[in-house]
């Protein structure tokens, strides 16, 4: 069953129209991959399921944000508040600069217990050691009256995923969360991630710009490019038989090793900015097969086997990348 | 030769490019507009101002604003609105004249203070921070009671007053120049300190300096007045718009638009200075490097 | 850990106060004319000036002279006051505590109302609020204060009769002061809370906090608030010297009694051991604000705590 589901997504800031037509559901113990480079809309989509997009000037202008089956498009933001932090937890992409720097680690994951749950400053402070423990980090008594800027990034990181775990949370979302830390670190944010799903039977959201990570722990994925979503479909589909132009060189992106003597290529052009989007399919100045219609049409999404794409010649070349 | 031409070209370059998109928004257009006009009146008092300054009718004492004495007259029946004109010359030269030799010499002990640093820096920084945690007329009125009162002290009083703000931000912008690639670079290649510090720091140090020299003959103006309200200002009978304001309070309650004209000019003229000067702090996009002295 | 940056803040301070208390010293020395002269009543009899030159050591070398000065000034000994004709000690001790009222309240009414002003400035996002309270901001950065205060006196005193015109009898008499100092005062930190406020609220981890569920006032108050409070704590705190100053213009304009005008008027009398014991005065209290204030900031921020220590 699905926790979360977006339809047809539509974000304005003002006149300008940064997201448009996003679709996409998770369900329980399930992970989904929101991947586009930067710009392409991650964020926004993050900011829109969280309510959060009065904060940064914007508003959803169309379609709808089911979470458990309620519209949260019309949810009073009293009520919102209630499913922020709650119902639904969000990891920032920069842990360096998520948590407040004059307060202690401690009392910033305990409220959100004792928010949500209702329990009492001691019961929150149980229950935030109990937690920290979980996520492997050590000591977790003596972490919680540590300041944030004597912690490394990856503890930080650790952090902010507890403080989104400790109510209880059906649906996580991470944006971006581990751009911004080392290689190693990386690895064990991802794993400890994924583990959380498995364990906890959550439904995560995961924003991201790096297919290998995808590829690792996605069950699902949806593909973003200047503000639309291009491509959908199971994480098998998208990368054996990618129909969509744009995901085919996203995944001609990605290194494979030693194996391979297939050459790594890059994508010609540069991403549009909201101010520029082009008029058709976003992709058409920097698709390799672009034809007129590409300028004038925005194409439809066409379903195949396990996948949809939104590409005018979707059902055309199912060729390998290159 | 090379290095004035340089520099003269980057300021050149500095008030094409600024000043005309400072005076490009709405406020920095009515802003300026106003300190040209300003200046104009001051060159031109004589022509414009309707009375002579210092002709005394003690008929007509004490004269309220109607006609011919546009803003009345004081004590002594002296027309109000040409002393304001009058005063305006006073006011604008005596800070500019500050903030110039101000300007000049916080330049140069920054700069060096910046440049060489070690001990000569600490030393440096030290006198500066002293006076930089002091109020600004304290420190005017301690130098004006040292050598007498008079424009000529008030001058010096203002320029002592502010060069600690203009020696600590030249010194800060420096200091965050010589950090930059292209300045160890030159260094790296031998370059003499002299040249590095004309030819390449100072022409990058300079806007901020400049920016923040335009908003100090603003407080120079209200430190000028204060003076001049205590009496330790320009003399009868030159007319100053502090001058005015101290002769005006023995008259306060009997006439008092002589204290609220030269009040308005005073306060007017620093609010359109600051104004103008927000719209330079925006059109050059310094605001962060302002920041950080 | 607070204590030892205490601790480590005092002893910085040693050099500061020790060329302050130099600078302060040569004054007499920097005037033109005799400086035994400049410390004596005109007319006075060669006894005097002997007995004056006994006290002070002025027949032995500078450094010496210092050192004793300094010696008496920690004592209380401040000198006698040339044209008051009585000790300095005595003119200190009934002008300060009106100076004190006078700034105290100043700075509360500064630190209040401005950071009041600035909150909703920065909050509120209604365009003509912050208009407003923007061109309050302008226009208390930069309206003389002595012309403030006439015009207060003008209007509230003269006009009205609300208000005493000058002394310093009861508290009707401190309003307008306290008032025209503040002006400038709540400008100055509406200013700064203001910007602090806006910048914080950029900040990564305010988004994290809205996301926690937590309520836009439980935000404001348990987090923001403490961001912006570390720079108006920093300027308050060097502007303590400029509030005293600003006093100094109040209080000739009100007549009202306090270091200020002391100084002003023993400046324009000449009276150098007052002029010297006023700026001492004054210097202490501009370090005790900067000490009180970088001691404030790192109570608040464990950052700065860590850094220095």
């Amino acid at each position: 069953m699905s926790m979360l589901e977006v339809r047809d997504l539509g974000v304005a800031f003002g006149a300008v129209q940064p997201l448009s037509d996003v679709s996409f559901s998770v369900g329980k113990g399930e992970t989904l991959g929101l991947v586009g480079e930067s710009g392409s809309g991650k964020s926004l989509t993050a900011m829109s399921v969280m309510g959060l997009l009065p904060l940064i000037g914007g508003r959803i202008t169309a379609g709808a944000v089911e979470f458990d089956g309620q519209d949260l498009t019309k949810l009073p933001e009293k009520a919102y508040r209630k499913l922020r932090g709650g119902r639904i937890g969000l990891i920032t992409q920069n842990p360096m600069t998520s948590l407040d720097p004059l307060q202690k680690i401690g009392p910033q994951v305990d409220a959100v217990a004792v928010l949500h749950l209702r329990m009492t400053r001691a019961e929150a402070r149980a229950r935030t050691v109990e937690i920290l423990g979980t996520l492997r980090i050590p000591e977790p008594a003596l972490i919680c009256e540590r300041y944030p800027h004597q912690m490394s990034g990856g503890m930080k990181q650790r952090i902010v995923i507890a403080m989104a775990l400790a109510a209880n949370p059906a649906v996580l979302i991470a944006d971006e969360p581990t751009t911004a830390l080392d290689v190693t670190v990386q690895a064990q944010i991802i794993r400890l991630l994924d583990d959380l799903v498995k364990s906890r039977d959550l439904a995560l959201v995961l924003i991201t710009h790096d297919m290998s990570v995808v590829a690792q722990v996605c069950d699902k994925v949806v593909v973003m490019y200047a503000g639309r979503a291009v491509e959908r479909g199971s994480v098998e589909a998208i990368f054996e038989r990618p129909r969509h132009p744009y995901t085919q060189a996203l995944i001609g992106c990605i290194p494979r090793g030693l194996e391979g003597t297939e050459r790594l290529t890059g994508i010609e052009g540069t991403v549009p900015t909201v101010m520029n989007y082009p008029s058709g399919c976003p992709f058409h100045p920097r698709c390799p097969r672009a034809e007129p219609i590409c300028a004038r049409e925005v194409p439809a999404f066409s379903t195949g086997g396990d996948s949809a794409a939104a590409c005018h010649f979707a059902e055309v070349g199912h060729a390998k990348p290159a | 030769m090379k290095t004035s031409s340089m520099t003269a070209r980057t300021l050149d370059a500095f008030a094409r490019m600024s000043i005309g998109r400072a005076f490009a928004s709405g406020i920095g257009m009515v802003a300026g507009g106003f300190l040209v006009l300003l200046v104009l009146v001051a060159i031109f008092a004589p022509w414009i101002a309707p009375f002579d300054y210092a002709a005394q009718n003690l008929m007509n004492a004490n004269a309220p604003p109607g006609w011919p004495h546009l803003l009345g007259t004081d004590e002594f029946g002296r027309d109000v609105l040409s002393r304001v004109i009058f005063g305006a010359r006073t006011s604008l030269s005596v800070s500019a004249t500050a903030i110039a030799i101000s300007m000049a010499a916080g330049m140069t002990l920054g700069a060096a203070a910046g440049y060489f640093g070690g001990f000569f820096e600490r030393a440096v920084m030290t006198v500066v921070d002293l006076t930089w945690s002091f109020p600004d007329i304290l420190i005017a009125l301690i130098f004006v009671a040292i050598i007498g009162p008079g424009l000529t002290s008030t001058t010096f009083a203002i320029a002592i007053a502010y060069l600690a703000q203009f020696t600590r931000l030249t010194r800060a912008q420096i200091v965050r120049l010589k950090r930059e690639t292209f300045i160890e670079a030159t260094i790296n290649l031998g370059a003499k300190p002299s040249h590095i510090l004309l030819r390449h720091l100072m022409p990058n140090a300079i806007a901020p300096v400049i920016v923040v020299g335009m908003l100090a003959i603003g407080d120079g103006i209200v430190l000028e007045a204060t003076l001049g309200f205590f009496g330790l200002g320009a003399q009868p009978p030159t007319p100053s718009w502090g001058a005015m304001m101290s002769s005006g309070t023995a008259q306060l309650f009997l006439s008092p638009w002589v204290i609220i004209f030269p009040g308005v000019a005073v306060a007017v003229t620093v609010i359109a200075v600051n104004l103008f000067g927000d719209e330079l702090i925006r059109a050059l996009d310094i605001r962060d490097r302002l920041r950080g002295s | 850990m607070i204590l030892r940056y205490t601790a480590q803040r005092l002893l910085m301070l040693i050099p500061v106060s020790f060329s302050i208390s130099v600078v302060i010293f040569m004054i007499v020395y920097l005037l033109p004319g005799d400086p035994i002269d400049n410390l004596l009543r005109v007319g006075s009899s060669p006894e005097d000036r002997a007995e004056l030159v006994a006290q002070y050591g002025l027949d032995r070398s500078l450094v010496v002279q210092y050192f004793v000065w300094i010696g008496n000034m920690f004592q209380g000994e401040f000198g006698q006051a040339i044209v008051l004709r009585r000790p300095v000690a005595d003119l200190i001790a009934q002008n300060l505590p009106y100076s004190l009222t006078l700034g105290g309240l100043a700075f509360l009414f500064s630190s209040t109302v401005g950071m009041a002003l600035g909150t909703l400035s920065a909050m509120v996002r209604n365009p003509v609020l912050d208009r407003f309270v923007r061109g309050f901001i302008l226009l208390g950065s930069t309206v003389p204060g002595f012309w403030l205060a006439l015009l207060l006196i003008l209007f509230f005193s003269v006009n009205l009769g609300w208000f005493p015109v000058s002394g310093a009898r009861g508290w009707e008499s401190l309003v307008l002061p306290v008032l025209t100092i503040g002006f400038g005062g709540v400008a100055l930190v509406a200013r700064v809370t203001r910007v602090a406020l806006l910048d914080v609220q950029r900040e990564d981890f305010v988004t994290l906090l809205h996301a926690k569920g937590l309520s836009s006032g439980a935000i404001l108050f348990r987090h923001l608030m403490p961001h912006a409070l570390l720079p108006v704590v920093t300027i308050l705190a060097l502007r303590i010297g400029w509030i005293l100053g600003g006093a100094v213009t109040v209080e000739f304009v009100f007549g009202r009694p306090g270091l200020g005008s002391l100084l002003i008027r023993a400046l324009g009398q000449r009276d150098y051991p007052v002029v010297q014991a006023c700026l001492l005065m004054l210097a202490l209290a501009v370090m005790l604000g900067t000490l009180i204030g970088d001691v404030a900031q790192a109570a608040m921020d464990p950052r700065i705590r860590e850094k220095k220590s």
